[in-house]
């Protein structure tokens, strides 16, 4: 999975897409993710640093991962 | 430029601003941002038109005949606003006065008035009529259409593009029809309002984009600026719209000036389908009333064409900001009777 490389993000949580000009609202964690997919993180440590930092268990993370990366496809947000 | 630092006098017409407004105002902001010392003369076809009150926008307006008035009248009333005026450049924005400008182009140089205009010729490959044959021609997507002249011949657009249609007048005006009684009725009312032919149109969805072109008139595009609208009127306009970054929609502007010569400002209406595919909906032959986001994203195209205009040796524009954004609003500008009297009875405004 690969974030587009001209999606824009902030901190704030705000997702631009500059082909499109689609505009999306991320929450905290979202935007969190982003921000690390953007920088070029990989996916495990990225899940790894999740099920350090929240109350969750890798088979949650597993499901709310697909349904994540589901919802990003879907905003044309990602490389296909 | 104008000589002995005297102003650059450009005259623009489609100083309206009705829901569907005329892209005047929009040029003449462009203009006063983008050139140094501009004077800037209203043409205006009815005496309500907004741009004819706003006095930081338009220095002196005059009234001009409408489009149906013929070529020679309109050259007469441009030679007598000359006189008084110097015009310098000339820039008409509506599509119904075109033929006119085109035509007279010849005699308004010959008294020293530049326009940039596109031939004739390019005019009328991109007209509605034409614009399928158009697309074939230049291997560019565009919905399948039927020209007809009588309603009758609605059955058979239906059977050969299925519903819904577009329905679309000669000049302006869209209507989708999901029913053979809806078409007959867009029919009669877009033909009783701007003459025949009507043509239908295969309906497309997806996305809307228009493209804001401006071609040199050898094959070159000085500048090209995608938007997406991102708010449209119930009569389809953009009421704000954001600037895009998107290689394939500048390749497809650059192919349709390359193929055309195109000579002058022009809007590409773009569908995108889901899939991607950017089909041509319409090519409007002048600027948009948008065209003051081109000038906002970094590409002035209204200064760049009076510069075309007079003459200069313009570069392609290279690079524009993307995620800029336009977003319309109307106000009620305050005006006196003496004004109105001014216009309505004298033809022009004070000087």
């Amino acid at each position: 999975m690969r974030l587009k490389k001209n999606i824009a993000t902030s901190e704030s949580g705000f997702i631009f897409n500059p082909g499109t000009g689609d505009s999306f609202s991320a929450n905290p964690l979202a935007s969190e993710i982003l921000l690390q997919l953007k920088e070029g993180a990989a996916i495990s440590d990225i899940k790894k640093n999740i099920l350090v930092k929240y109350d969750t268990d890798a088979n949650n993370l597993e499901k709310d991962w697909d349904d994540f990366t589901a919802q990003l496809r879907e905003a044309n947000l990602l490389d296909i | 430029m104008a000589e002995h630092n005297q102003p650059l006098v450009i005259a623009v017409t489609g100083l309206n601003a009705i829901d569907s407004p005329g892209p005047g105002v929009a040029v003449i902001r462009a203009l006063r941002d983008g050139l140094p010392h501009v004077r800037i003369i209203g043409l205006a076809y009815e005496t309500l038109e907004p741009g004819i009150y706003l006095h930081d926008v338009v220095d002196k307006t005059y009234q001009i005949p409408y489009p149906s008035a013929g070529s020679d009248a309109l050259l007469s009333r441009l030679q007598y606003i000359h006189r008084k005026e110097n015009i310098n450049v000339l820039i008409p924005n509506f599509d119904a006065e075109l033929y006119n400008f085109i035509k007279i182009g010849p005699s308004l140089r010959s008294v020293g008035i530049q326009t940039f205009l596109p031939t004739q010729e390019q005019f009328d490959a991109r007209d509605k009529i034409n614009l399928y044959q158009f697309g074939l021609k230049y291997g560019l997507s565009v919905p399948a259409d039927r020209i007809i002249y009588n309603s009758n011949e609605l059955y058979g657009c239906a059977e050969a593009l299925g519903y819904p249609l577009v329905v679309k007048g000669k000049f302006y005006d869209a209507i989708i029809a999901h029913t053979l009684e809806q078409a007959q009725k867009a029919f009669y009312k877009l033909s009783a309002k701007w003459g025949f032919p009507i043509i239908v149109q295969q309906f497309i969805t997806g996305t809307e984009i228009n493209i804001a072109v401006l071609g040199d008139g050898k094959g070159n595009a000085t500048s090209i600026i995608p938007m997406r609208k991102l708010y449209i009127t119930d009569k389809g306009k953009a009421w704000a719209g954001i600037t895009l970054e998107d290689e394939s929609l500048i390749e497809l502007a650059r192919t349709f000036v390359k193929a055309t010569n195109w000579k002058g400002g022009c809007e590409l209406e773009i569908m995108r389908t889901v899939s991607g595919v950017p089909y041509i909906m319409e090519i409007n032959p002048r600027f948009p009333a948008w065209i003051y986001l081109t000038a906002g994203a970094g590409q002035n195209q209204p200064a760049a064409l009076a510069r075309l205009a007079m003459g200069e040796d313009v570069q392609p524009y290279e690079g524009y900001e993307v995620g800029k954004i336009f977003i319309r609003y109307s106000w009620d500008h305050i005006t006196d009777v003496k004004e109105f009297q001014q216009i309505s009875g004298y033809g022009e405004t004070a000087p």
